[in-house]
């Protein structure tokens, strides 16, 4: 059918047309990714340079290599302490997330029960209110109850703000596994946890890597909760840490960069191996890698 | 269901009374429900719900985070708040941020999501390149420009001179006329792939042929652009607008990393304000009201937006 559509819809426009429109498509779109590649490239090549080379030559390779600007940051102790501070972080905020959310979204996609809706709107109503906004009445509460100084400060309201979007995604997944297996699983002799543990998790696992990368990229990145609740420095993560080193450093760009690249390298690799995963999380499935 | 094989019969048969053993009673099913919500439910409760309650308890009071919480002063902050200039500015440059996402940020987004959506070879190169920016942290982000906008060497100036011979190099956040529209820019480079996404899973669910039918109708690009792919795109374009007003209001981390508010303010937006004005001047009260007046301004835009323009949209995709 679309085979024989084909050269129909394609023979009003003349083939030279259809080059100049392919043509001014890739020029706009090569433009474009020049403006995004353009700071990061900077950046990774800058580590390598003076802030002289830097200032003068953003794009150029460096003349001599000044590796000391990488070496001296991993051989010192303190990136590798903030890098374990960060792992902390992410680690905490994800699998309690990941446990949290899975068992809501159970609930509210699977049983039955009155006031379901009204329960799971209250879950919801925290999206309205992201950590970016609420830290001042979150900071209030970390303190009152002593949390000032302990990673689960931090890592506790990530996970709350985490729930009502990782509920919702998951919600959705679980929702699209159809109820047949679910009467065939209780026919079996399934408990209702038993379900939940040995079908639908198993079945909602690209959903699971989802909310797993998602909530990874939101708690590594995390910058003011750490900053408001960590006071003790060695317990930062690099989000503060390199805050802490552009403050010190502040002029000497070429170090600054070092730093920048040896977060933005990783980030990249991840994002690169996750992509499949972000999409699917973000766009509800819909969108195919 | 209905056509049950005799074998499948038999089966539950020989299972009934195993079954009956276990009777699902509502006790147990509301035991059930109980311990999977508990463990969400605490956590978000104490840090999520409370904190915000408890914030619209303090907005009434005078008071510095430290001793306890006797100075009631009633609507007073609210009062303060709503007399102070800079306050007042910094609602301004967020309802500014949120205008200029909608006016550019969106439709470049929707442009590129049909440029790179359709059959383009290399379109997944593309994607992934525009899409990058948003798994970055805002510090780091907000480092690298930095050195973009830096107002000495940087790369902006650096670029800019050597296409113009007689270019000035410019402080870009340093000078309170473009200091905000430089921030907006760094805004759109982090998230102008996140709206882009989102356009290209809307496309992927219209189905090319009701577009094809109209190029055979004699349709030109524009028109079918205009009478068949936009008015079908309308629940993502819906959703889009939502996260990105949203988005807008609660920008912080960026502008607060490459500006702190200045200079003289010029980019202080609502969260920012907050921070200066509530935490860094130990003014928890005066922050507290901040935040709800942050609170009901995103309460009453998402409820009339749903309630009106979502609503349609709202059995399907939310």
């Amino acid at each position: 059918m679309a085979e024989a559509l084909a050269p129909i819809t394609s023979s009003p426009r003349a083939p030279y047309r259809r080059w100049l429109s392919r043509g001014f498509q890739y020029l706009v779109l090569t433009a474009l990714a020049f403006i995004v590649l353009g700071p990061i490239l900077t950046a990774v090549l800058g580590g390598l340079k003076t802030t002289g080379e830097l200032f003068a030559e953003p794009f150029g390779l460096p003349t001599i290599p000044r590796w000391e600007n990488y070496t001296d940051i991993i051989t010192g102790e303190l990136f590798w302490r903030q890098l374990l501070n960060s792992a902390i972080i992410v680690t905490g905020t994800v699998s309690l997330t990941l446990m949290t959310s899975a068992l809501l979204a159970f609930v509210f996609s699977r049983l039955v029960f009155t006031g379901r809706e009204l329960l799971f709107n209250f879950f919801t109503l925290g999206l309205l209110f992201p950590v970016t906004i609420a830290f001042l009445p979150v900071f209030i509460q970390v303190r009152q109850i002593g949390l000032i100084d302990s990673y689960f400060g931090v890592i506790l309201p990530l996970v709350a703000f985490g729930i009502p979007g990782s509920t919702l995604i998951l919600r959705g997944f679980f929702r699209a596994i159809p109820s047949e297996l679910e009467d065939a699983a209780y026919i079996d002799g399934c408990s209702t946890l038993g379900f939940f543990w040995y079908v639908l998790l198993p079945l909602a696992r690209p959903a699971l890597g989802a909310i797993v990368v998602l909530q990874t990229i939101v708690s590594w990145n995390e910058y003011f909760l750490p900053l408001l609740i960590l006071t003790d420095d060695s317990k930062w993560p690099l989000t503060l840490g390199i805050m802490q080193f552009q403050g010190q450093y502040g002029t000497d760009w070429g170090r600054v960069m070092a730093f920048v690249s040896l977060l933005l390298v990783p980030a990249v690799l991840f994002y690169i191996l996750t992509q499949k995963y972000i999409v699917t999380g973000l766009t509800g499935g819909e969108l195919k890698g | 269901m209905a056509s049950r094989s005799t074998p499948r019969f038999r089966f539950t048969q020989r299972e009934r009374p195993e079954a009956s053993e276990r009777p699902r009673t509502r006790t147990e099913q509301l035991l059930t429900i109980g311990l999977f919500v508990l463990p969400g439910a605490v956590i978000y409760t104490m840090f999520l719900v409370f904190p915000i309650v408890q914030a619209s308890y303090f907005s009434l009071h005078d008071w510095n985070g430290l001793g306890p919480v006797t100075d009631y002063v009633g609507l007073g902050n609210f009062e303060r708040a709503f007399q102070h200039n800079v306050f007042l500015d910094s609602v301004i440059h967020s309802l500014t941020i949120m205008s200029l996402s909608l006016a550019i940020q969106l439709p470049l987004a929707i442009m590129l999501a049909i440029m790179v959506g359709r059959k383009l070879p290399g379109r997944m190169i593309y994607r992934s390149i525009f899409f990058m920016p948003y798994v970055f942290s805002e510090v780091v982000t907000a480092i690298i420009w930095l050195f973009v906008y830096n107002p000495g060497g940087g790369m902006l100036n650096t670029v800019l001179s050597s296409i113009f011979p007689g270019y000035v190099p410019q402080g870009w956040l340093a000078n309170r006329e473009i200091a905000l529209l430089a921030v907006f820019f760094v805004i759109t480079w982090k998230y102008f792939g996140l709206h882009m996404i989102l356009y290209m899973a809307g496309l992927q669910s219209i189905n090319s042929e009701v577009e094809e039918s109209a190029r055979i109708d004699g349709a030109n690009e524009l028109q079918v652009l205009r009478y068949i792919t936009l008015p079908l795109l309308a629940p993502t374009i819906r959703l889009s607008v939502y996260l990105s007003v949203l988005g807008s209001l609660n920008q912080f981390v960026l502008v607060w990393v490459l500006t702190a508010g200045g200079p003289a303010n010029a980019t202080q937006v609502m969260a920012s304000y907050m921070y200066r004005f509530g935490i860094k001047s130990f003014n928890l009260g005066y922050g507290s009201a901040v935040a709800v007046v942050i609170f009901v301004i995103s309460l009453i835009f998402s409820i009339g937006y749903q309630r009106t323009i979502m609503r349609r949209d709202y059995a399907g995709s939310v």
